[in-house]
């Protein structure tokens, strides 16, 4: 109705960030910020092995205690985020970069085109994107890079099917017409005019994916196909604390948490863009 | 009296939304609250029944039937809408619940108040909608709401909101959506039930015309409060009201333009025998029968005229269009601008032809993405240019072209969601002047906007037509639109042309028995003021 749109936005007047996207924003950023800080500085040599002081408990000198090299967790879970960060960011980039492209070409040309890249896209959502890991780990061998390139293969589905839905509603606007009657082709439309005006639906997609890449990650560490050793990783010291865990629970309780922590942190930012930005729910709140 | 509001105040986070509006009304009478887009005639209407939106703050007297509402709580309120007032809304597409039965429904209103079983219920409904004019016989109760028409679906919301007999029913723009023919039968409805059953009836509407020929009392606002309030035929003839005389001048405006009668007989725009037809559903035996939207269409549009297509909804006028502007490939015949074949393979000539022929669009609000500058979207068709222009230039002409439809230059920074509606439709305008074109087409441009604004919306087009010597290809189911702006025109149903001619002539000895229908059903302000003399 005219009158309803005509009005100004009462509640955007006192529009602020969503409290969730911001406890989000500070989880990952300390993260990010942890991650970083390893690179130059962490309280124990992650690869120094001390036989004599293994499988201590958290105390002062060992803030989460040690493994049964008598490595420091603490150390490890710093140094481990950084796999998870750099995995799950260059799978979602690998995903959007390509999804993003295939799904605005299935909204823009109609037909065989469409039908062709949704049924591959269907295709690879067949495949579990552990089972996809452990194809290329048997043809290329386990690997960082391995695990970003499986689960990004898994994303690319994802991103195209939220592109392609979300391009399809905007085809349908008045503009796009408008836009044809200006003589562009489909393709001009598409990133002139259609991406810029589905991007909050990506970003919102990218924090979600984001989340699942981490606990992807994991999944992969934990089976033996993400990150090599000595390198430290989440998924990977899970796997090790299991034989231990009745003696030195601490040393999967920290991983876990750490785990849990960042996948909450990018869950808050998905929610809370979601909710920052589609107007419709913005105005409930 | 039947409805007695007094001093009725609502704020909305501390912004005034109505100031002392006081209403009354009679059993058996209609009220029409007429006024333009936030004036605030809505959400008088609402308040009375308690569905403000969140966030407001009302004061004042509102009494229904004897009923104090003015303090009355949700449980209140509960028990009056649908027993005491019914409700109808303006967009008969979504008041129904898709998944229903009509006949679930109306039964569903009787259900929620009185406790009856099924079948004494659903005897209830199929009265109601006997009454309505859908009698059981021809018209099932099982029928779902997609497999009716706009009027059809209008009828049951009527016959829910007043099934239970009602004193009052409020009517919120009820025929707005709905084609002319088709609103002249839910207004003799809503009439019949005034005069046979008693009702009052507030009908909120933005056409006076509508008032005139349908309703008693006429409540006219303004900026939130009644300017105006009385008989029909007393302020409609003889208003001292500045606003209100404002209001009839505007909805009966003739827009000035020096006819040029000597038209060229060289064609700007020729479409031949055009056929859209849209394919019918796959079935395992094959593809059945298709819909053809557009039927083996001829029509010319010479320089300097006016071209007017009018025709109800769904009578393929709008995808006649979108096909004479290349949006949509026909199954047969051709389109040519200037003699040449449009589209046109080559890409140099179909920006030529482009740069000829543009477009306006209907919705002020989606014909502009909402990201862009006001700059880039004016300069959007500039894409056609043969040679590509510096920005410099660019925004030379964005200038001098908001300039032409009376904006200023620095409109050119802002946002489209700055502008008002009308404000929007100029935009609109200037991206299709830019390429100076030499045809435009207009897809129920003028139709969304308030009397005033679109008075001058028409100055301005036929301002810009004399200047500049634009064919105009008024596409519009308003008939009084294409009066006034119009040279030729050109009746359009079920995917044919059923009538052209003479503007003038057209309407004053219209030929076809459905321009003849379509003529009478269209209501008429002076006409209906005079008639009941």
């Amino acid at each position: 109705m005219m009158t309803v749109r005509g009005m100004p936005n009462v509640a955007g007047a006192r529009c602020r960030f969503p409290r969730r996207l911001v406890v989000g924003l500070t989880i990952v950023t300390l993260i990010i910020v942890t991650a970083l800080l390893s690179f130059v500085w962490t309280p124990f040599d992650v690869s120094a092995i001390d036989v004599g002081g293994k499988l201590l408990p958290p105390s002062a000198g060992h803030l989460l205690g040690t493994d049964h090299f008598g490595r420091d967790t603490l150390s490890m879970v710093m140094v481990g985020a950084r796999s998870a960060l750099a995995v799950a960011l260059v799978a979602v980039i690998i995903g959007a970069g390509i999804g993003v492209p295939l799904g605005l070409v299935a909204a823009a040309r109609r037909g065989w085109v469409s039908q062709f890249i949704m049924r591959g896209n269907d295709l690879i959502f067949a495949f579990p994107a552990l089972l996809m890991a452990v194809m290329i780990a048997a043809i290329h061998g386990p690997g960082a890079v391995n695990a970003m390139i499986a689960i990004g293969l898994f994303n690319i589905p994802v991103f195209a099917r939220v592109a392609r839905g979300g391009a399809l509603t905007i085809w349908s606007r008045e503009y796009i017409l408008a836009a044809r009657v200006a003589g562009k082709g489909r393709m001009l439309i598409s990133v002139q005019h259609v991406l810029p005006n589905i991007a909050g639906l990506l970003i919102v997609q990218v924090a979600i994916q984001l989340a699942l890449a981490v606990v992807a990650e994991a999944g992969l560490s934990y089976v033996g196909l993400g990150v090599q050793p000595p390198s430290p990783s989440w998924g990977r010291m899970l796997a090790e604390a299991q034989t231990m865990i009745g003696f030195a629970p601490s040393l999967a309780i920290f991983p876990g948490l750490a785990i849990m922590i960042l996948v909450f942190g990018f869950g808050l930012i998905g929610d809370g863009l979601n909710d920052h930005l589609n107007p419709r729910l913005r105005k409930e709140r | 009296m039947l409805l007695d509001v007094r001093n009725l105040t609502v704020h909305i986070d501390d912004m005034p939304i109505l100031k002392s509006v006081s209403l009354q009304l009679k059993m058996g009478e209609i009220l029409g609250i007429a006024g333009e887009s936030g004036s605030g005639k809505t959400m008088s209407a609402l308040a009375i029944v308690g569905l403000l939106p969140q966030g407001a703050k009302s004061r004042g007297d509102i009494r229904v039937n004897g009923h104090d509402l003015a303090n009355a709580d949700e449980t209140t309120f509960c028990n009056v809408r649908g027993k005491e007032v019914g409700i109808v809304f303006q967009e008969p597409m979504t008041a129904l619940n898709p998944v229903q039965s009509i006949g679930r429904q109306v039964a569903e209103a009787i259900r929620i108040h009185q406790d009856l079983s099924r079948s004494e219920s659903q005897k209830l409904a199929s009265e109601a909608l006997e009454k309505v004019g859908l009698p059981a016989k021809s018209f099932s109760l099982d029928r779902y709401p997609h497999s009716l028409s706009g009027g059809q679906r209008q009828r049951v919301a009527i016959a829910i909101a007043t099934i239970l007999k009602p004193a009052l029913l409020i009517a919120d723009e009820p025929t707005t959506a709905l084609d002319v023919t088709t609103q002249a039968e839910i207004l003799s409805l809503f009439r019949r039930l005034a005069d046979e059953d008693g009702v009052g009836i507030i009908l909120v509407t933005h056409d006076l015309a509508v008032i005139a020929e349908t309703a008693d009392q006429v409540a006219i606002m303004h900026n939130g409060s009644v300017v105006e309030a009385g008989e029909v035929q007393t302020i409609f003839r003889g208003t001292n009201e500045a606003y209100t005389k404002a209001l009839l001048r505007d909805t009966a405006h003739v827009p000035v333009r020096s006819r040029l009668d000597n038209y060229s007989d060289q064609p700007v725009l020729e479409a031949r025998h055009l056929v859209r037809e849209y394919a019918g559903p796959v079935s395992w035996f094959g593809r059945s029968e298709g819909f053809r939207a557009v039927d083996d269409v001829s029509l010319s549009v010479f320089a300097n005229e006016n071209i007017g297509l009018v025709g109800e909804s769904g009578c393929g006028k709008s995808t006649l269009l979108r096909t004479i502007l290349g949006l949509d490939t026909p199954q047969a015949g051709q389109v040519e601008v200037f003699g040449r074949q449009f589209p046109s393979p080559s890409r140099k000539d179909m920006h030529w032809l482009r740069r000829k022929i543009q477009v306006v669009f209907q919705d002020p609000f989606g014909t502009f993405d909402p990201r862009w500058r006001v700059s880039q979207l004016v300069s959007e068709n500039l894409y056609l240019a043969e040679t590509p222009l510096t920005r410099g230039e660019t925004r030379q002409k964005v200038d001098a072209i908001l300039d032409q439809v009376g904006l200023s230059m620095s409109d050119a920074d802002r946002y489209p969601h700055e502008f008002s509606g009308g404000q929007r439709q100029r935009l609109a305008i200037a991206r299709a002047l830019i390429t100076e074109p030499s045809i435009i087409a207009l897809d129920e441009a003028v139709s969304s906007l308030d009397v005033s604004i679109r008075a001058r919306i028409l100055d301005l087009l036929a301002e810009l037509s004399d200047r500049l010597g634009v064919s105009y290809l008024f596409v519009t189911h308003d008939l009084s639109i294409a009066r006034v702006i119009t040279d030729r025109i050109l009746v359009m149903k079920d995917g044919q042309i059923v009538e052209e001619g003479k503007t003038e002539q057209v309407f004053s000895s219209p030929s076809h028995a459905y321009t003849q229908r379509l003529l009478a059903a269209a209501p008429q302000l002076e006409q209906a003021v005079l008639k009941s003399t």
